[in-house]
This record gives structure tokens, C-alpha cells and sequence, in this order.
């Protein structure tokens, strides 16, 4: 199965390209996790990755900014273009790149530190070392993920005392906090309750206005309810990348079709 | 069944630990508590106050007359025996001679040299006994001649022993009625009172261990403890930190590791030969033995825990930090101290905790590098170049090499008891670090 041809008008008209890429294949040692899949993701919109356990699409979003680095046999092929650069050319800085697109990953990691300290942490990274500003920034970043008001009076406590809806929303306003133009988010959500998640969802919703954000996502209702595009991938492979209104109720591909009613995966 | 008898075993196991340890170490602090609490006499106040000025020397002096003027009617007694024997014939000269010279022996130990005599030369000659407990065994003596004889019951045909009443011995003469008042006034001629002698942790001492304390040895195995770890703590910690985040899995890495795990295993004498051979014998780091060859030869040899430890602890931090921190633009360096570091500190103190324990009751490294059995106490700035006394060290050396042990047990056992107590506490912070570990991960 190769990739597929898209849709071309699923690109917002007046939306610009953010990130696009071509050819691209993550290879784990011989094992080619992700093959040469094409797309690209407009601005200020979010795109849902979905797909069955193992598809690669946690792999093809932690590519995107370079997390699979860490990964001592994982090499990629293809390009990855973001702003005109190629991400994984050799003039690309990593550490500019993942302060420009920030991540949220699987499970709540907030370092044990205070929560003051965990905002602050890439901001200081960046080497603002001044107090106001620092303050500024978290009060800043904090209500952005809509968790200020719980928050604002235990900033010193250590961040590991709080619900692990709090500690997530608190890592998604860690990595606003470095102000990134894309976020990426791997199944933000899995390990939370239902409460918990509708807060994460609705944070999505308000966060287009101003960043874009991809998210891999198990939950199908999830990716109907807050992407705007939908990529549905399947063995390495993406089947379709389309609206997720096209995706949802009238799949091009009859393999996304029998994903997306249910009959595997 | 299997179950049940498998916690059966631990349980008696556990057990037998406990009580091993119970058996060992509640002699172990009955004893060497009483270096520091015991019942001082008279002799013991006039040491520290000729000594290291402690207490009120005029009250002193008093209390001094008034024991001078207990112990005169033995001194007089003696006295007027020997006047009297001067008139006897010779061959009951000759039968009192050795007895008298005993009795004047023993008294001396007692009481300390008679009045008038001259000042004896050994520290411990010029004074009495210093504590109750040996003044009572010293009483026994002056009392009692030791003898051995065939068993009476004719049991066995091993000698006995028997003593000898000397009041017996010198019936009718003179010196009969002194054994009586040297027994019933032998309070009142060495003044015993119950003392905390804390000082036996930092006072130097004299003549051999006969007295004052241990400070010497406290200081030494102190210093010896913290130079190991001050050159083990920045080795042991950037080579976890490589192991564990820089070298990439290879044969080369794996044998590394090996061999690390080989140096936690070698016998420490074998590290104090090494210390010896290449810290004073080809790096010539000091001319003689010192305080700095020995400490490194100890942090040689707590450098494979330091760096097991830490790499544990490394590795216990989980992978989330690591990309959680990359994942906002931080670099690997930059990772490793803000995030990686002081999330695996407790971790890492525990190991130098407990290295610092071993480090301190070591005895072997320090045998050729460091230890000596008699020092001064020098400067801090020229005790690192120089050797010390240490208690490991200083505790084999009282057992093996002391002329008579016997007369200050008090000591060793203090010694032992000291050395265990700062091992255990040093364990304990350890534990407490531990602890710390538990609740932060749990954020409580």
C-alpha cells in the first residue's frame, strides 16, 4: 500500500502551509516504522492522527520535532519542512526547533519540582533569569491551560502533589510557556478521566486561535470532536488525510471506513 | 506449604540477624558507654586539671588535702614498720622483703606515688587509678596476695588459684591494721563520684592510652573519611553520568561496567598495597605515610559503590524527565543538571552515605598509607601531609600491640563504641535520605 493521493482542497484556503512533509520514513534499526508518508499542517488548525496501536503515528509526531533522537537506532528518510528548513537537514538547531514546537506527551511528566519551577524551567532555558518577567510568564502560561485559578496559591508545592488532570494541563502550560508555534500532543488524554479530558478538549479548542496543534488520539470521538483534519494511518502507512468531517462521514478509503465504524483495531 | 516454610525461613533468619547484632553490639555500648560515664576518683580530676585545666583548681587542691590526710595513717604505717623491721634479725628481714615491696607496689598503683617519693617518670606512675572500677581491682591486690596452689580437693592435678590474705601475712606486725583501713577508707582516699566524661571523644591522650581520650583518632578517621569522599563524589558521579548517558552500548562500555563491578569486590588490603605502591612509592605524593595518601587509597576504593550507586539512581529517573525536558528546548548537558541530577540526588547521597560509612571503619587501605598508633595533633593544613592515628587502625593496634591492655579496656571498648556510633549515624542519615527519595517522587 502506498501513500495515498489526497484531497487536494483540504488545505484551508486561506490558511498557510505550517509544516509539510514528504517521502518521510522513520526507521527503528531495519524495522521501517513510518513509510514515506506525505502531508502537510495549516496553520492555526488541529489536525488529529488516528489509527491502531502500532500505526506509527506517535512515531510520525515525535519526528516531527526530533523526540525520536532520543532513540539511539532510529533514523529517518525523506523531508520534513518547517519555515523553509528542512528539520532534519544539518543546519536545523534541535534545541531552537523543539522550543518552536512544543510537545505534550502520553502521561503527566512534570518534573518534581515546584510548579513555579516547572513553568519556568524552559523560560529559563531560554536565559530570562529575571523574577518578573519569570512571574509574568507563569501567571501567563498557567492561564492559558486554564489552571491558574487552582493553582495561583501553591505555586512553591512540589508539582507532583497535584491530580494528574492538574499535572497534565500543568505540562501543556510548561510548554506554552516557551511560547511555541506548534504543539504536539501524544494521546494527551489516555491517562486521564473523562472530566479531565473534556477540560483538556475544550483547552484544545480555545488554543487554535493562536497555535497549531497535531494530536494522535485512540479516541475517535475525540479526534470528531476537536480536529479540523483528520489523518488516519494504518501499518506505517497514511491511508487518508482529509476534513474530519469527510473523514468521519464519508471515508474515501475503505479501510478508513471499517476503522472508523469499528470493525478493527 | 512451600509458602509457609519459606516465610518460616525468613522469619528465623531475620531473626538470627537480630539477634547476632543484639549479642554483638549491646556489650559493644554497655561497655564502651563507660568510657564516657563512669565513676572518676580523685586521681582523674587532678589528671584533667593538670592536664587540660578542667575544674575548679583551688576546691581541688582542698579536696586533695583532705585525701592526703585519709591516706597519711597508711603511708605512717608503713612507716613504722619499716622502722621496726630494721631492728629484726636478718633471716625475718629477709622473709618481709618481697611481701613489703609488694604491698608498696600495689599501693602505688592505688594511690600513686607516696608522699615524698620522687616523681616517677611514666605519666601513669604518677598518678593513682584514675577510675573506681580498676581502683577496686587495684584494691583487690593490696588486699590480697595472688597465689597458686595444687587443688586442695586433689581432683585434678592442675594448680589453683588462690589469694591470700596479706592482713594475714603480716600478723602482728605494725602494718596489720592498715589492710583494714585501706579497705574501709578507700573511699574516702580516692573520692569517687560519677562523671561524663564527653571530652574522651576530642581529648588527646597520654602515655599510651592510659589517659585522656581519643580525639586524635575521632579527627583522623573524620579527616580520612572526608578526603575519601571529596575525591571519590566528582569521579564516582561524572563517570555514572557517562555510563549512563553518554557512552553509547558497546563491548568497550560493557567490560567497563565489568570492571567496575570486579574493583567493588577486591579486598580492601589489596587497595591499601595499591595505595602504598603508587600513591607514596611512585608519585611520591608525601615523604612518609599521610592523611592524603590514605584518603585516596580509600576513595579508590569506595569509588566503584559511589559509581554504582549513582548510576542506579540515574537510571531510576524516569525516561518522562528526560523528554519532557527535551521536549522544551533543553539540551543534554543542560538536562542532566537541571533535571536528571537533582531528580537522582537522594539516590546518589545514599550510595556516598553509606561509602562514607565503609570509608570510616576500614582498616586495611589505611594500614601502609595513613595510619600511625601515636601522633600530635597538628594543624589542619599539615594534617593532610601528615599521618594520623584513626580509629579502625588505632582499635587493632590497642588489641595486637598495647603492653597492657588490660589496664584500659575502658578504652578500646570506647573506641569500638564510638567508631559504630558514627557509622551508624552516617547509615542513618542514609536512611532518612531514603525516606526523603520515597516522598518526593510521591510529592507529598
Amino acid at each position: 500500500m502506498s501513500t495515498q493521493k489526497l484531497t487536494k482542497d483540504f488545505i484551508f484556503d486561506n490558511k498557510k502551509t505550517h509544516l509539510s512533509f514528504k517521502d518521510f520514513s522513520v526507521y527503528y534499526g531495519d524495522f521501517q516504522a513510518v513509510k514515506g508518508v506525505s502531508g502537510a499542517f495549516p496553520e492555526k488548525t488541529v489536525t488529529a492522527i488516528i489509527g491502531p496501536s502500532g500505526c506509527g503515528k506517535s512515531t510520525l509526531l515525535r519526528s516531527i520535532n526530533r523526540m525520536n533522537d532520543l532513540i539511539p537506532v532510529c533514523h529517518t528518510s525523506g523531508s520534513m519542512i518547517y519555515e523553509g528548513l528542512d528539520i532534519y537537514g544539518e543546519r536545523m538547531d534541535v534545541v531552537k526547533l523543539r522550543q518552536r514546537i512544543g510537545m505534550v506527551f502520553q502521561k503527566p511528566n512534570a518534573f518534581p519540582k515546584s510548579i513555579f519551577d516547572n513553568i519556568a524551567y524552559g523560560p529559563r532555558l531560554m536565559g530570562i533569569k529575571n523574577k518578573a518577567e519569570l512571574n509574568e510568564i507563569v501567571e501567563k502560561s498557567l492561564t492559558q491551560a486554564a489552571i491558574w485559578d487552582e493553582v495561583k496559591d501553591r505555586l512553591h508545592k512540589n508539582a507532583l502533589g497535584m491530580s494528574g488532570g492538574q499535572q497534565q494541563r500543568l505540562c501543556l502550560a510548561r510548554a506554552l510557556a516557551v511560547e511555541p508555534d506548534i504543539l504536539l500532543m501524544d494521546e494527551p488524554t489516555s491517562a486521564l478521566d473523562p472530566k479531565a479530558t473534556a477540560k483538556i478538549e475544550d483547552l484544545i479548542c480555545e488554543l487554535k486561535e493562536k497555535y497549531t496543534i497535531v494530536i494522535v488520539t485512540h479516541n475517535m470521538q475525540q479526534a470528531a470532536r476537536i480536529s479540523d483534519l483528520t489523518a488516519f494511518m494504518y501499518e506505517g502507512n497514511m491511508v487518508e488525510f482529509d476534513t474530519t468531517d469527510k473523514i468521519f462521514t464519508n471515508p474515501s478509503m475503505k479501510q478508513t471506513e471499517e476503522y472508523i465504524t469499528g470493525r478493527f483495531g | 506449604m512451600l509458602d509457609h516454610s519459606f516465610t518460616g525461613m525468613g522469619f528465623i533468619s531475620v531473626g538470627l540477624m537480630g539477634v547476632v547484632l543484639l549479642v554483638i553490639l549491646l556489650p559493644i555500648v554497655y561497655r564502651g558507654a563507660q568510657a564516657y560515664i563512669f565513676t572518676e576518683t580523685i586521681e582523674h580530676r587532678r589528671f584533667q586539671n593538670e592536664k587540660f585545666q578542667r575544674g575548679d583548681a583551688q576546691e581541688l587542691a582542698e579536696e586533695y588535702r583532705a585525701v592526703k590526710a585519709a591516706r597519711l595513717p597508711v603511708y605512717e604505717a608503713i612507716e613504722k614498720f619499716e622502722a621496726k623491721k630494721r631492728e629484726w634479725p636478718k633471716d625475718k628481714k629477709r622473709e618481709f622483703r618481697s611481701e613489703l615491696k609488694a604491698v608498696k607496689k600495689a599501693l602505688h598503683h592505688l594511690l600513686g606515688p607516696a608522699p615524698g617519693e620522687k616523681t616517677p617518670v611514666l605519666m601513669r606512675q604518677q598518678f593513682g587509678q584514675t577510675r573506681w572500677d580498676r581502683a577496686q581491682v587495684k584494691l583487690h591486690e593490696v588486699l590480697y596476695r595472688e597465689d597458686w596452689v595444687e587443688d586442695p580437693t586433689g581432683q585434678t592435678k592442675e594448680l589453683v588459684q588462690v589469694f591470700v590474705p596479706r592482713v594475714d601475712l603480716f600478723k602482728g606486725t605494725e602494718l596489720e591494721p592498715m589492710f583494714e583501713y585501706t579497705e574501709k577508707n578507700v573511699e574516702l582516699m580516692l573520692r569517687p563520684k560519677l562523671t561524663f566524661y564527653w571530652q574522651f571523644l576530642i581529648d588527646r591522650s597520654y602515655d599510651a592510652h592510659f589517659f585522656g581520650g581519643i580525639g586524635p583518632e575521632v579527627r583522623g578517621t573524620l579527616l580520612l573519611t572526608l578526603g575519601a569522599i571529596v575525591f571519590a563524589i566528582p569521579f564516582g558521579i561524572i563517570a555514572a553520568i557517562y555510563l549512563c548517558e553518554y557512552a553509547k552500548p558497546s563491548k568497550t562500555v560493557h567490560v567497563l561496567r565489568s570492571c567496575i563491578n570486579t574493583l567493588a569486590g577486591v579486598p580492601s588490603i589489596v587497595f591499601g598495597l595499591f595505595g602504598l605502591a603508587f600513591f607514596l612509592n611512585t608519585l611520591k605524593l608525601t615523604e612518609s605515610k599521610s592523611v592524603l595518601a590514605g584518603s585516596m587509597t580509600l576513595s579508590l576504593m569506595i569509588l566503584p559503590t559511589i559509581i554504582r550507586a549513582s548510576e542506579e539512581a540515574i537510571m531510576a529517573v524516569p525516561f518522562a524527565y528526560k523528554e519532557a525536558s527535551m521536549g522544551l528546548g533543553a539540551g543534554k548537558w543542560r538536562t542532566i543538571c537541571k533535571v536528571i541530577l537533582p531528580a537522582a540526588l537522594p539516590g546518589i547521597l545514599t550510595g556516598i552515605v553509606l561509602s562514607m560509612g565503609r570509608a570510616a571503619g576500614e582498616t586495611a587501605p589505611i594500614i601502609f598509607t595513613a595510619a600511625v598508633s601515636v601522633g600530635d595533633k597538628l594543624p589542619l593544613t599539615e594534617a593532610f601531609f601528615a599521618p594520623s592515628q584513626a580509629l579502625p587502625w588505632n582499635i587493632y593496634n590497642l588489641c595486637s600491640e598495647h603492653e597492657a591492655v588490660d589496664s584500659i579496656r575502658h578504652v578500646q571498648y570506647g573506641m569500638v563504641f564510638t567508631l559504630i556510633a558514627m557509622v551508624l549515624l552516617l547509615n542513618m542519615l542514609a536512611i532518612v535520605f531514603r525516606a526523603r527519595l520515597h516522598s518526593k517522587t510521591k510529592g507529598v
